[in-house]
């Protein structure tokens, strides 16, 4: 029988190389243009109709949209509105990502902690280069809070720098230790079903319970994510 | 902006892809997949290669469309709650004239009310004065009649006084009076009382 950890193994279906460097097609590439494909989908496809009045599917399409445009609204403000393009992408990429992976036998690239770790640091450089275009060396006084007494400074500005450093380290961890965690529980269950017989309806049952948890936990996770995200775009707009 | 955070991405992406390359030659797969630090380049191209698409389609393709079903709905509210406006204010207008001339009708009415009322007064108080000239007329023709009559009631009372007053002279005194000293002599009694 397959061990719980087998299901996040990178399988390679098309292997490229580009000079040196393994550039592979694997089953987290697959992964990944689905969601494309799947996210473009449900949106052009939501709105081919174009209908003053929505159908259910333009209803789906256009409430994720408003969902991230209001998410952007209320944490960065009015300058967020250029951010908005890259924040639907992640939110969708994220949640397609999370929602795929619950489908039985796919695959979830969400519980790779290089690509959730990719994503957090594309993120941390983005919001540091923006706040650093806005702001030039200003913005440094971001690492020591106005007020402050100057003799907490050694003691605040290396915390501050730290806490802003973790940033994209517990952003990474927390999707991917979410995705990994779950989708091992389901697996160990669903390992019990196998392994108990008869009795095996008991953790059949904490399964099913399991499922319902987990697609929650998929769409908070993503949500997680995007809003840290746009809080950290409003700090960097903003300065605190 | 949007070429500066697809370039960003990519050069991410190709900073992790080299930073695993070098990686990858040391170790390989034990333990958690997760972990196997031969399989992080490919994920980290794909990951960029599929992010920046999706970023993209999303971009040029997707939420235009969105933006613009969303904007033009918009618009059809405002124009139409603009229109709902525009015929409110309408009815109100209507519904001001309706009430103006309903006021101008009644004020109308009124007056033509108590111009009916003081014309039928006017005309009742003319025939009463009418009437009460009329009466007064026949009272005082008729006062004439009784005065007259009473003149001649009293020429009678005078001249029977006067033959009473013989009469009695006769038959008292014994002797005759001549009419017309008898009529004098009651004249002066009665003064000038008749």
């Amino acid at each position: 029988m397959a061990g719980p950890l087998e299901q996040f193994e990178i399988k390679t279906l098309v292997p490229i190389t580009v000079g040196t460097t393994d550039a592979s097609f694997t089953n987290a590439s697959l992964f990944m243009a689905i969601a494309v494909a799947a996210i473009t989908v449900f949106i052009v496809g939501g709105m081919r109709g174009r209908a003053l009045v929505p159908g259910r599917w333009q209803s789906m399409a256009e409430l994720s949209y408003e969902f991230i445009a209001g998410m952007v609204r209320d944490n960065v403000g009015s300058k967020g509105r250029q951010y908005f393009p890259l924040i639907f992408s992640l939110f969708m990429f994220i949640l397609f990502g999370n929602l795929l992976g619950m489908i039985p036998y796919s695959f979830t690239f969400t519980s790779h902690i290089i690509v959730t770790f990719a994503l957090a640091a594309f993120i941390f450089v983005v919001v540091t280069l923006v706040a650093l275009a806005k702001h030039g060396l200003h913005f440094f006084t971001y690492f020591f809070p106005q007020g402050a007494p100057l003799a907490t400074a050694p003691l605040i500005i290396p915390i501050e720098i730290l806490s802003y450093l973790s940033r994209p380290v517990s952003l990474s961890i927390r999707l991917f230790a979410n995705m990994m965690a779950g989708h091992t529980m389901l697996k160990v269950f669903a390992i019990f079903t196998v392994a108990m017989g008869v009795f095996g309806f008991a953790p059949l049952a904490v399964n099913v319970a399991l499922i319902g948890f987990e697609i929650l936990v998929a769409v908070l996770q993503a949500y997680v994510f995007t809003i840290l995200t746009c809080l950290y775009l409003h700090d960097a707009i903003h300065l605190h | 902006m949007r070429g500066r955070f697809l370039a960003a991405g990519l050069a991410l992406g190709s900073v992790f892809a080299a930073a695993a390359a070098t990686a990858a030659e040391g170790q390989s797969g034990a333990g958690l997949p997760q972990l196997d630090a031969t399989r992080f380049a490919p994920q980290l191209i794909w990951l960029a290669i599929t992010f920046g698409a999706l970023y993209l389609l999303m971009s040029r393709v997707a939420l235009p469309r969105v933006a613009e079903v969303l904007e033009t709905r918009a618009d059809h509210i405002n124009d139409d709650l603009r229109r709902a406006e525009e015929s409110r204010g309408e009815a109100e207008a209507v519904m001001q004239a309706y009430e103006k001339a309903l006021v101008d009708a009644r004020s109308k009415a009124r007056a033509a009310a108590l111009e009916a009322s003081e014309a039928a007064k006017a005309i009742s108080e003319e025939r009463q004065r009418e009437a009460g000239r009329t009466l007064q007329e026949e009272a005082v023709a008729a006062e004439g009649r009784i005065a007259e009559a009473k003149a001649a009631a009293m020429g009678n009372v005078r001249s029977v006084a006067a033959e009473v007053a013989i009469a009695a002279t006769k038959r008292i005194g014994g002797f005759d009076v001549d009419a017309e000293r008898g009529a004098a002599a009651v004249a002066a009694a009665m003064g000038g009382r008749a």
